[in-house]
């Protein structure tokens, strides 16, 4: 194959990789997407072995690292549950991360390639930024894959200064940046290259450490983004116009993301990044004590939800982490089939982020059957509250907080959230009193049309499906 | 010293209610009053004096005692002049009072030095005082024994059958008014298997009235007939006439008629003319709830059931005391509520908070100055629709399909603008033609990223995550051009084991994503269903 006939190529997986993403404005057509994509890709990783680049030696590595590589992937793919995709996920992004390290060492010391002048400058200068996000994705992912499972608490981790260890980092960068564009032996370069990949990876780790467990969807969307940035400089590295425009793509993609998630909590992208919510900064006060909401809260027994449920004409459910923790949505299926059976309009209310990614919840509805047209946004069914008999809040806290909308001192103000007690009745099922990740009290609870339902999401679920079932 | 309730057996002729029952009696004990109640003041409702005594009250032999004994009074009808002659100074007489219709009484209770709270006062647009609401309960109750009346002296199923013996039809009910007695009335009669019209002169009741399984009927006449506080106004004559072909149709189709149109301070609208009550079929029934202000059809006669031209009229004023026991239960949960609200310290002593827009509505006596009619509370309705302040919180709300949400205002744009020319132009000035090529490539893409992610749907954010994934594993290319790249003839000195390692090694890492990443997102996408 000719090398522009593999540039054609590279334009046709191109044009397929952006098929793919635009499949996935509907669920309709987002299976087809996922086939261009990987139409796509082999096209890209055929066109490139036997294009010009390549030579038949090496054909018998690349057929071995892919056929391990590949069952690993596939063999993942298939027993991850959809509860740990955002585990999954954090963890792919620290591969990417790891093979972009990894090609732009390669690349360094691959002394095949000569530069000179400007152009061998940038050409380093390219590594470097390559290698160092890179290491930053890698290492940021495993930290963020081991906050998602668990392995590390999701407490964010705060150094004291650490808005200095920082600026000594990146100042440390850009210093051995400089220290290689000036070396005079690929040894020396060798020498800073590492030393900038060791506080790449502290960072990373330090990055991640410093961030809540429930900001972790926008930490995701980040590093999804990072994973993109990684493969664009690789491209840069290697002249390899694919690689840019797929880097770029993903990298834009994890952007809107993390815009998305940053502004559904109402909160800047830099602040969550410079981590610890309403912890680190003083200016913060500790959970507004002027507007602490006063009154009782009303318990309810499962039996009771039951009735009331038999006696809705219109149901909301609003689901959270606490669902995905207990791991209860095939009980809130068959809840939903049940009640559908019998007329009831039930329909799911997805706050951006509830759950632990981008999406979460809507993957674990999708998982237990759940139809998707009766899976709404936050904004296709605000409206719809007020002519709502029942919501049922499970295991979510701060994006059905009133108190984001009506108390300008809250810490969340103006977090856009679920407005669940605008309903004639609101069902707040949660394992305790104990308030959301943000610290703030919820004045829902103290609603007079609101209930409480206290217990292990999936045990109360099962009973309300028993009783409902009688 | 916690104050006493006292409850006593109603006086009024006929009325079977009482205003407490013993399950709300504990809940006001806990909430630290004493509750006295009249021997037998429950019998009427299936409410034994043990009962009560059960539930931590103390029984009094008469009303006299109990008079004497108690600070706040809970009764459901208006007291008798006889029994506002024992009240004492200080005490507080809570239950319907109807002041609008009964001044004798007021100016009477206004001479004891009491405080009334008159229950029918209630604003009932608070939705704060919806739990205290008790003329809609007692309506409630009123809707549901109005279709038990009808279906009483109805001689037929409600419900369509297919019988051995033939078919027979669904009965036609007619409800006039669909406020909350009508809603009940409709809920029930379609709950008995009847079909069921409905019509109000509020336009905005009829999804109500189809969420209850009843059909809309509407007049075929433009006008609104909203008045204020959630009750209907006298409409324009145009209207009534088209409104009355409307009736007139009914009562020949229908084989009950419920009415329960009223209208606040005014007698009942006359709907059903004689002549309509000569085209029903014999044996079809009228229930008049209106009866009590003279009735929506002119054959009524108050408290009784009468026939005329074949057809039965019921005009009981009564309904809510012929199911004694539910009202009686409803109507003691509505002042327990309203009790709570009295007594927010749970001390067992009431404060009759005269700032508070709902008790300031119910107290139409304030020892001893009548302070009815209370000023309006502030309607949510009057108040401007949101304060500017939550409008911009909402909008940050709608996020984008295809769009980018709001437009970023004139001076973000600009830094944006400015710090992107700085960007470009340090870019041109030094960097060399070929890094500009893939320098354009890169921005290009970034742009059709921006545009084709925007489009992506919310619900399938997690898919799209893992999808990019995949396809950034796009940087096995770079491994795949260092594993044995074409250099015979260059003799140029490469370290090749390195290379070759790193890059088998990248290319395992990129494999687990590539194969990995696509098989999860297509097992995702195939579980996203209709």
């Amino acid at each position: 194959m000719s090398e522009s006939l593999a540039t054609v190529s590279y334009i046709g997986a191109t044009i397929l990789f952006i098929l793919s993403l635009g499949g996935l404005s509907n669920p309709e057509t987002s299976r087809r997407g996922n086939l261009f994509g990987m139409v796509g890709m082999t096209i890209a990783v055929l066109a490139t072995i036997f294009g010009p680049r390549v030579t038949l030696a090496g054909v018998p590595w690349i057929v071995g690292a892919m056929l391990v590589g590949g069952s690993v992937g596939l063999i993942a793919a298939k027993k991850v549950q959809m509860t740990q995709m955002p585990e999954l996920v954090a963890l792919m992004h620290s591969l990417v991360g790891l093979a972009a390290c990894l090609v732009g060492f390669a690349s360094y010391i691959d002394t095949s390639i000569v530069f000179a002048g400007a152009e061998k400058a940038i050409h380093e200068l390219e590594i470097y930024v390559g290698i160092y996000i890179g290491a930053v994705t890698f290492s940021g992912s495993l930290i963020a894959f081991g906050k998602l499972s668990g392995k590390i608490g999701g407490k964010p981790m705060l150094l004291p200064g650490r808005h200095v260890i920082n600026g000594i980092a990146a100042l440390a960068v850009i210093f051995f940046g400089y220290y290689l564009l000036q070396a005079h032996s690929p040894q020396e370069g060798a020498t800073a290259l590492i030393v900038m990949t060791v506080i790449g990876l502290l960072f990373g780790i330090h990055m991640v450490m410093a961030i809540g467990g429930a900001d972790m969807p926008v930490v995701v969307s980040m590093l999804n983004s990072y994973s993109g940035w990684a493969a664009a400089a690789t491209g840069f590295m290697l002249s390899n116009d694919l690689l840019i425009v797929v880097g770029a793509l993903v990298g834009s993609s994890g952007a809107i993301l993390s815009y998305i998630m940053c502004r559904a909590m109402n909160r800047n992208f830099i602040s969550v990044i410079a981590g610890g919510f309403g912890t680190g900064d003083s200016a913060k006060p500790a959970a507004g004590g002027a507007a602490a909401p006063a009154g009782e809260v009303n318990p309810i027994t499962a039996q009771e939800t039951a009735e009331l449920l038999k006696e809705s004409k219109k149901v909301i459910i609003v689901p959270g982490y606490g669902m995905a923790v207990a791991q209860a949505q095939h009980t809130v299926y068959e809840i939903t089939q049940l009640l559908r059976g019998k007329g009831v309009n039930v329909r799911f209310g997805i706050h951006p982020v509830a759950g632990r990614m981008p999406g979460h919840m809507n993957v674990l509805l999708a998982e237990a059957k759940v139809p998707y047209d009766i899976v709404m946004e936050m904004d296709e069914l605000n409206d719809d509250f007020p002519d709502t008999d029942v919501s049922i809040v499970i295991g979510a806290n701060d994006i059905v907080n009133p108190a984001a909308e009506d108390d300008p001192t809250s810490p969340i103000a103006g977090m856009p959230v679920l407005q669940v007690w605008k309903a004639k009745s609101s069902i707040v099922m949660k394992r305790s009193m104990a308030s959301g990740y943000a610290g703030v009290d919820n004045p829902l609870f103290y609603k007079d049309n609101n209930r409480m339902l206290f217990g292990d999401a999936k045990k109360m679920l099962d009973e309300v499906l028993t009783a409902l079932k009688t | 010293m916690p104050q006493t309730i006292g409850v006593l057996r109603e006086g009024y002729e006929g009325e079977k209610r009482v205003a407490t029952v013993p399950e709300v009696v504990e809940k006001l004990v806990k909430l630290g009053f004493a509750v006295i109640v009249e021997s037998g003041a429950g019998d009427a409702a299936n409410f034994s004096d043990d009962t009560y005594f059960a539930a931590g009250a103390r029984i009094a032999a008469d009303a006299a005692t109990l008079w004497s004994a108690a600070d706040i009074v809970f009764k459901v009808r208006a007291p008798s002049l006889a029994e506002v002659g024992l009240m004492h100074a200080g005490q507080t007489l809570i239950g319907f009072i109807w002041p609008a219709q009964n001044p004798e009484l007021m100016q009477a209770l206004a001479a004891r030095k009491v405080t009334v709270l008159a229950i029918d006062s209630l604003p009932r647009m608070l939705s704060r005082a919806q739990k205290m609401d008790a003329l809609t309960s007692q309506a409630g109750v009123s809707g549901y024994r109005a279709v038990i009346e009808a279906a009483n002296a109805f001689g037929r199923f409600f419900n369509g059958q297919i019988t051995a013996a033939g078919k027979v039809p669904p009965a036609k009910v007619f409800i006039a008014g669909a406020g909350v007695a009508g809603l009940a009335a409709i809920g029930t009669a379609a709950g008995l298997g009847a079909i069921v019209r409905a019509n109000d002169t509020r336009a905005e009741v009829a999804d109500q009235v189809k969420s209850l399984g009843g059909e809309f009927v509407k007049v075929d006449y433009e006008e609104e007939g909203s008045g204020g506080g959630g009750y209907a106004k006298v409409m324009s004559e145009g209207f009534q006439q088209a409104q009355r072909a409307m009736y007139a149709q009914q009562a020949r189709e229908v084989d009950i008629i419920i009415t329960t149109a009223l209208i606040p301070g005014k007698p009942a609208p006359k709907l059903i003319t004689a002549e309509m009550v000569q085209t029903m079929r014999p044996g079809s029934v009228i229930v008049d709830m209106a009866a009590e202000q003279g009735g929506n059809c002119e054959l009524t006669v108050p408290n009784e059931a009468v026939v005329r031209y074949g057809v039965t009229l019921v005009g009981y004023t009564d309904l809510p005391s012929r199911l004694a026991k539910q009202a009686s239960t409803l109507y003691a949960t509505n002042l327990f509520r309203l009790t709570e609200e009295l007594c927010k310290t749970k001390d067992g002593v009431i404060d009759v908070n005269m700032d508070d827009d709902a008790i300031r509505g119910l107290t139409v006596i304030k020892d001893g100055t009548i302070t009815w009619p209370a000023p309006p509370p502030k309607l949510p309705a009057a108040s401007p629709p949101k304060p500017a302040a939550a409008a911009p919180t909402e909008k940050k709300g709608s996020h984008g399909h295809g769009t980018g949400g709001a437009p970023m205002a004139g001076s973000t744009l600009a830094k944006v603008f400015g710090s992107a020319a700085l960007l470009f132009w340090l870019v041109g000035a030094f960097a060399p033609p070929a890094f500009l090529s893939h320098f354009t490539v890169f921005v290009l893409a970034c742009f059709v990223g921006y545009m084709v992610v925007w489009n992506v749907t919310p619900a399938l954010h997690t898919p799209l995550m893992s999808v990019t994934n995949a396809i950034s594993s796009i940087i096995a290319i770079g491994a795949l051009v260092q594993i044995a790249p074409p250099l015979a003839g260059t003799g140029i000195a490469r370290p090749d084991g390195w290379i070759l390692g790193l890059a088998v090694f990248a290319l395992v890492l990129t494999a687990v994503n590539m194969f990995g990443g696509f098989a999860v997102t297509r097992r995702m996408l195939a579980m996203f269903r209709k």
